[in-house]
């Protein structure tokens, strides 16, 4: 019986110890927000939080996870990281398709817990490993210096774009 | 509101192409829309006392041959819906994959509605004939033609309610419709009444549709032209966006999840199958064989996966394709040595006999995987309600139609007992427009086969491996220049493979033999050139293909442009200025030119170790732009900066449309510096994103993107035309630095280096 805590919840399970965290999620729990996109750890849309750190969910065991806490996207927002994160996202537009967005967001929260004022450098280093093949990158940069920027929930859009598009949304 | 009559004309044939509607001038009066009332039809049965509207269009044709559309459903027929609290719900009859049809296509709506824009509620519309392409004649999304082909009929819709709104503000107040006016989701009366929409939508419910409704005159709109978020954001950062392959037990109880042992080479059937070690895996409840595999389906992903694994399939390999890259690449090059078929573009020749210089240059481009971040899936339940059988499917589809018909062959049923659930996708890229429903196919076979609801789940080796690839091709291209250093001769030959040849849709894409998806960007190229002979060679290998993000173009843009930097090289002139002495009689593409160069600074110095490179060219009746601003480091190309110019006509949302000319570039920059699917004895030889890499995060240029303001009175296509011009933007910029001519794609600067 592995023992863990998924967004707070107290969870136990039996099942198969080499599942991964990711079909844990999605096939017994239903919770869809969490993305399969490669199961090799190699694009990033199954990134969630454990213990505070990003992990890719879709190659971690399920047995890993004993004693564990894991964050996931449809949690995210009830942090103030995240819910600054979310903000951001949608001030600046970030989303295409979206697929790979949660993974986003899970890494640049992961990010601006640690790091409050990340470089450009240090953004690349954390978000190389989420693959978008919308090419939202330049926007989800954006978005992790407005969040960067927004000391509380309601500041102002940091990029030309995002107040553009404030006058009509 | 002042009517002035213009021609009727037919909705359907008012946009013949895009090209057409872009070079259309500026509309100077309002625009009367010529449904009939009897293309409308009001679904009462759909709302309790709110107001629905929808219609049914005279249906083009001019896809008829592609197959019989299937009848009309029995489900609500409506575009949009006004509920009595005022939320305003929009049927978006296209595929949101990224490109942002969720928000554009509610704002062309909300336009003429004067509803609040955030009173707006996107749905996406299921497979109903109802929901056909304007243009095309079925229900599908691609030729980045959502918007333009949309553009009078979504308005209509808007204007037609709104025209309905005002009528039973009217009637209420005992005044004319002609003393009311609407703003912000509210009829205002001549003494100041105000009756917000959801309050009248139940009364207007029960009015005449109008036989005629009046659209704005452009320089009214309020909505159209503002750079507006996407309404599917916020449920796109949170998690609760539901895609495809989201779809769970709460949806379809006792869903099972299959996952399919495919053939290891295309071609390649089952001769037989040992379950031996799959059936004891816990979870795993049926193995069935099916036209191109064997399908293990199971109550988890995870179970059905382990139990592909563990079957053993012994496969009959005599008609498997045995292509090489290797042979090919040996085969098509000498195939492109010989003219093939004319095109319609075509002259003897001769004018290079006489030319005083000659360019020579030969490219390639390899086969290509879409490569969406969702990986391809379908939901397939099948039902019986008392006598009639049904099959019901979800999936984030371009090609509703065509699916449609192809389900209910393989299930056994009429098209119109087949209902399609079109789930929001994530990317596509073309991908979800398959002409043989590949994906949907088999799906509803292996739910047939195990008679429980089973989503068919493929991993990402199965998406790399897939086929429907981008073909390969290569060009051989001879340009002669005179002794003044003008083009004097073009011959231009392309060796590669068909999309249409073979499909339902061959008749309507191919003309004497020629695939015009093969020759498009070269033989319509806008630049005035004398003497152009184009011929193609149409190869058979076995490899599936398919379009690919701006198809043709993708490869076609790279070759033009690369060979117009090589001219403008052997004539001794600017890039820029070269190009622009043959598009005297093109003032789109250039301004096009004109404003990139401008805007990157074209011609301005720029630190030791970088170069620009440009490329412009025109596709899905847009024009785009790049300046590249590249250096080479330890061997490897860096893109620093892209400043793009782009022209989509009438611009709907400015914020989306940027968003577009970003993603294309990033698309295409994958494909230039790394995309390439290679096969060993009819072996594809990439399985995931560590041997087919993608652009990431750390090798992202700037993207600064102009949108061309120019008056025009209809959009064209965005989401594509920014792919074609990034390549060899890029390689043109390389040139400059290097004077290495990258001419394969991936572009490898040490091949270059031995080809100089």
């Amino acid at each position: 019986m592995i023992r863990f805590t998924v967004n707070g919840e107290r969870l136990e399970t039996d099942i198969s110890p080499t599942t991964p965290l990711l079909w844990f999620l999605r096939d017994n729990l239903s919770m869809t927000g969490t993305k399969f996109g490669c199961g090799m750890a190699l694009c990033g849309a199954c990134t969630v939080l454990v213990n505070g750190e990003p992990v890719r969910a879709c190659s971690m065991p399920i047995s890993a996870m004993a004693g564990k806490r894991v964050v996931t996207i449809e949690e995210i927002g009830k942090t103030p990281v995240g819910k600054k994160v979310q903000d951001a996202w949608i001030a600046e537009d970030v989303v295409q398709c979206g697929y790979c967005q949660s993974g986003q967001i899970m890494s640049a929260t992961a990010l601006l817990t640690k790091n409050k004022a990340p470089t450009d450098t240090e953004i690349d280093a954390a978000m190389s490993g989420n693959i978008c093949r919308c090419g939202t990158y330049n926007r989800v940069r954006a978005a992790i210096k407005t969040a960067a920027a927004s000391g509380s929930a309601a500041s102002a859009p940091a990029t030309k774009a995002a107040r553009k598009a404030k006058a009509s949304s | 509101m002042k009517s002035i009559l213009l021609q009727p004309t037919v909705l359907n044939s008012e946009f013949p192409d895009t090209a057409d509607a872009s070079r259309a001038s500026r509309a100077a009066l309002p625009k009367r829309s010529s449904l009939t009332r009897r293309d409308f039809l009001k679904t009462t049965a759909l709302t309790s006392g709110g107001l629905v509207i929808g219609f049914t269009l005279p249906m083009g044709n001019k896809m008829a041959n592609a197959q019989q559309p299937p009848k009309a459903n029995t489900a609500p027929n409506a575009f949009l819906r006004i509920a009595k609290d005022g939320a305003v719900t929009v049927q978006v009859k296209h595929l949101e994959f990224g490109q942002g049809v969720m928000t554009s296509l509610p704002m062309l709506v909300a336009e003429e509605l004067d509803c609040d824009w955030t009173k707006i509620r996107a749905e996406l519309a299921p497979a109903n004939p109802a929901y056909a392409h304007v243009n095309f004649g079925m229900q599908m999304t691609g030729g980045s033609s959502s918007v333009n082909n949309s553009w009078m009929q979504m308005r209509t819709v808007g204007a037609t309610a709104r025209a309905m709104l005002v009528s039973a503000a009217a009637k209420q107040w005992k005044v004319t419709p002609e003393q009311c006016r609407t703003e912000n989701g509210f009829v205002i009366g001549p003494a100041k009444q105000r009756a917000p929409f959801g309050a009248l939508a139940e009364a207007a419910n029960k009015l005449p549709v109008p036989d005629i409704v009046m659209l704005k005159d452009a320089k009214n709109f309020k909505i159209i032209g503002k750079p507006t978020r996407r309404v599917d954001a916020p449920a796109k950062v949170n998690g609760t966006a539901q895609f495809g392959i989201d779809i769970t037990a709460k949806t379809v109880p006792n869903l099972h999840v299959a996952v399919i042992k495919r053939p290891p080479a295309f071609g390649a059937t089952v001769k037989k199958f040992n379950a031996d070690k799959v059936n004891g895996i816990p979870g795993v409840t049926h193995v069935v064989q099916i036209a191109n595999g064997v399908a293990v389906v199971a109550k988890t992903f995870w179970a059905a996966k382990t139990g592909c694994d563990a079957l053993v399939v012994e496969w009959n390999m005599e008609d498997a394709s045995k292509a090489s890259t290797v042979d090919m690449r040996q085969s098509y090059r000498e195939l492109a040595a010989k003219p093939g078929l004319p095109s319609e573009r075509v002259s003897n020749g001769d004018a290079l006999k006489a030319a005083a210089k000659t360019v020579n240059a030969e490219f390639e481009v390899p086969y290509l995987a879409h490569a969406p971040m969702e990986p391809l899936n379908c939901t397939v339940r099948f039902s019986q309600d008392g006598d009639k059988p049904g099959c019901e499917i979800w999936s984030g589809t371009q090609f509703q139609t065509v699916d449609q018909g192809a389900a209910a062959r393989v299930a056994g049923l009429k098209p119109e007992q087949v209902k399609i659930n079109t789930m929001i996708a994530g990317g596509g890229f073309g991908r979800r427009a398959n002409l043989a429903s590949d994906y949907i196919v088999e799906a509803v076979e292996i739910a047939k086969q195990a008679k429980v609801p089973v989503k068919t789940i493929w991993t990402r080796e199965d998406d790399i491996k897939g086929g429907y690839y981008r073909s390969m091709f290569v060009h051989r291209v001879s340009v002669g220049l005179d002794s003044a250093d003008k083009i004097a001769g073009w011959n231009h030959t392309i060796v590669g493979q068909s999309i249409m040849i073979g499909s339902p849709f061959e008749g309507f894409a191919v003309k004497n033999g020629i695939d015009s998806t093969s020759t498009e960007g070269v033989t319509d190229t806008p630049y005035e050139i004398p003497n152009m002979n184009v011929t193609l060679h149409t190869t058979k290998t076995g490899v599936p293909v398919l379009w690919w993000r701006s198809v043709g173009h993708t490869h076609t843009a790279f070759v033009m442009e690369s060979m117009m930097d090589d001219l403008a090289k052997a004539a001794g002139k600017d890039p820029v200025e070269f190009r622009r002495g043959y598009l005297a009689k093109q003032p789109r593409v250039l301004n096009v030119l004109n404003t990139a160069a401008e805007k990157s600074g074209w011609g301005s110095a720029l630190p030791a170790g970088r170069a620009r490179g440009v490329a412009v060219h025109e596709s899905f009746g847009s024009v785009c732009a790049h300046v590249a601003e590249v250096s080479v480091e330890k061997g490897q190309i860096k893109v620093h900066r892209v400043t793009s110019a782009f022209d989509c006509g009438l611009a709907v949302n400015p914020l989306t449309i940027k968003a577009q000319v970003e993603s294309a570039v990033v698309f295409g920059l994958s494909a230039a510096l790394y995309g390439n699917i290679t096969l060993k004895d009819g072996v594809v030889e990439q399985s995931n994103f560590h041997d087919y890499p993608v652009l990431r995060m750390g090798e992202m240029p700037t993207i600064s993107v102009h949108i061309m303001e120019t008056g025009a009175a209809l959009p064209t296509g965005v989401g594509e035309p920014g792919t074609p011009p990034i390549a060899p933007a890029v390689a043109n910029a390389v040139f400059a630095l290097t004077g290495k001519r990258l001419r394969t794609m991936p572009f490898n600067l040490d091949e270059a280096a031995k080809a100089v």
